[in-house]
């Protein structure tokens, strides 16, 4: 007997939330964040959920080329301090504040990626991951050089002193503001994932050749991949320089941007857009757990230690361990 | 002539000083079945990639549906009704088993990508009843069905299928056989390359073959099989 002719064979695909369903549900998670910590109305609490935001930005937008497109990316550091200079130059020049800066940030970001994807998108596996890598050192090398930001002593970003309604502090402002932020990439994210363009990506991952003979515009879709990566993990970037008020090449480049780019995507699971928001959450809330109760050194040790062990124990992340269960 | 799917013209290929193809002219009329043959090393494949533009070809060129083919990439040349399927299958091995289908559906347009339209080409290879398995779960003869699912969903004027039968059993060879036969009953021009002989002979209406890059014949299959080159060819001197 055919398989086409079993008796009552069902397809098992699951049922999915609707993009705008999703949408609300991020926005209604993202406002419950943001009253819960606002209950709580510790600094402390502020400065740690801004960090922990912000790498959920960073890994959500590593994620759309690295974990979508299959395009490991090492210059994660080079986009995330293109966005925290892009809010120093636009905030100098035009007297900016954050949200138009983070704006401004997205579009730098955006371009960047998309420059990137052109010049790069035609290598493949380590060759790209090294020319990305390259960008990074390049991209420091220019700010370490341009003095109108500061060069290689950093610049000082003041807060402004009116804090916008209806939060008390700019600590508070600044750490909804990365709730805000953190929703809509986590939604933009999984809206690319179940959309045709994320079909796209899954595909030419895969196999490239397969896609393009599938009728797959593999190049366009690898370079919509770089430019909206590019444009959130500038995004995430774009609010450092309000965090500590001062941001200079060594930190905003920071090997720990790259290698948590890649890590937290990694150990959450890079084929979910759920993946890289467990990872995120997990490492950077055990990282600043580590800051306060052994030594800010601690952080890329576990980084590294916990890398190995999924890599060896759950090369699909936390995902892939619940997803091989069922 | 009108009913010419795919003209070729003095299709040249090399790879630094190795001539791979050399002015290699073919005719394929709309709705027949060419079987494509020759030694390995003889050039079928890098003819396949030539034309499914994977490879630029040096000299000559491809006329399609009366269109020339030269500077259109490989998703262009699949959105236009030119279909292949690998010599070793190549599923999307992290997609389903019909989201692999729903690929060139959402991709090609050239038909809504809808399930039932991925489940109608699932059904057309006997393999709706694993939709929703993974690739990895498959047999060998059903990743072959899978490729040539994956390809009838671009609904092409013309597919190749690219050693289909290869590595499988008699009964498996005739499962495939009959495939390709239904879909080219449904108006598909095919073009055959292929080891299996028996499958080639049962198959084709017409026969080329490819020797050292060159076409050395072309025309009927009984003829075409006895002539000396081919025999010299496959069996040497």
């Amino acid at each position: 007997m055919s398989d086409a002719t079993l008796p009552g064979v069902t397809l098992t695909a699951p049922r999915r939330m609707g993009h705008a369903a999703f949408w609300l549900a991020a926005a209604a998670v993202g406002l419950a964040v943001i009253l819960a910590l606002r209950g709580i109305g510790s600094e402390y609490v502020y400065f740690v959920s801004t960090i922990v935001l912000q790498y959920v930005v960073l890994a959500t937008a590593w994620n759309i080329l690295g974990g979508y497109a299959g395009y490991v990316n090492f210059g994660a550091a080079a986009f995330f301090a293109a966005g925290a200079y892009a809010t120093v130059a636009f905030g100098k020049a035009m007297g900016l504040g954050l949200l138009p800066c983070i704006g401004l940030a997205a579009v730098v970001g955006g371009a960047l990626g998309f420059g990137t994807g052109v010049l790069t998108l035609r290598l493949r596996g380590a060759y790209f991951a090294i020319a990305t890598l390259c960008l990074s050192v390049v991209l420091q090398t220019i700010v370490v050089n341009w003095s109108y930001v500061g060069g290689s002593r950093g610049a000082y970003v003041l807060r402004p002193r009116d804090v916008p309604w209806p939060f008390e502090t700019y600590s508070g402002f600044l750490c909804a503001v990365l709730v805000v932020l953190a929703a809509a990439s986590v939604a933009i994210a999984r809206t690319i994932e179940t959309s045709r363009l994320g079909l796209g990506l899954a595909a030419l991952r895969d196999d490239e050749q397969a896609a393009e003979a599938t009728g797959v515009p593999t190049l366009r879709l690898k370079l919509v991949a770089t430019t909206v990566s590019g444009a959130m993990m500038a995004v995430a970037g774009a609010p450092l320089p309000f965090i500590g008020s001062y941001v200079e090449p060594g930190s905003a480049f920071g090997l720990s941007y790259a290698v948590n780019a890649i890590a937290m995507p990694l150990i959450g699971g890079t084929s979910s857009w759920a993946g890289p928001l467990i990872g995120a959450v997990l490492l950077s809330s055990l990282q600043q757990a580590a800051t306060v109760t052994i030594s800010s050194a601690a952080n890329l040790l576990i980084v590294g230690v916990l890398l190995v062990v999924f890599v060896c124990a759950a090369p699909h992340g936390i995902i892939g361990l619940f997803r091989g269960r069922r | 002539m009108s009913d010419i799917v795919l003209r070729a013209d003095g299709v040249g290929k090399r790879f630094g000083g190795f001539t791979a193809l050399s002015g290699i002219n073919l005719e394929v009329r709309a709705g027949e079945r060419l079987g494509l043959i020759g030694p390995n090393g003889s050039g079928k494949s890098t003819f396949t990639n030539c034309l499914a533009g994977a490879f630029p070809s040096h000299d000559g060129g491809f006329t399609f549906k009366g269109e020339k083919l030269a500077g259109l990439k490989s998703h262009e040349r699949a959105r236009r009704g030119l279909a292949r399927t690998f010599q070793l299958p190549r599923p999307f091995r992290g997609l389903s088993v019909i989201d692999n289908i729903r690929v060139p559906l959402a991709y090609a347009g050239r038909e809504a990508a809808t399930d039932e339209a991925a489940m109608a080409c699932l059904e057309s290879v006997e393999l709706a009843g694993k939709a929703s398995r993974m690739p990895k779960e498959l047999t060998q003869v059903e990743l072959r069905r899978l490729e040539l699912a994956r390809a009838t969903a671009l609904k092409p004027d013309l597919l190749i299928a690219d050693e289909a039968m290869a590595g499988l059993s008699h009964t498996e060879v005739d499962q495939i056989l009959a495939l390709l036969f239904r879909l080219n009953e449904r108006g598909t021009t095919i073009i055959m390359i292929e080891h299996v002989m028996r499958a080639v002979t049962e198959f084709s209406q017409r026969i080329a073959v490819l020797v050292a890059g060159k076409k050395v014949a072309d025309g009927d299959p009984r003829a075409v099989l006895s002539m000396p080159e081919v025999e010299e060819a496959y069996l040497g001197r």
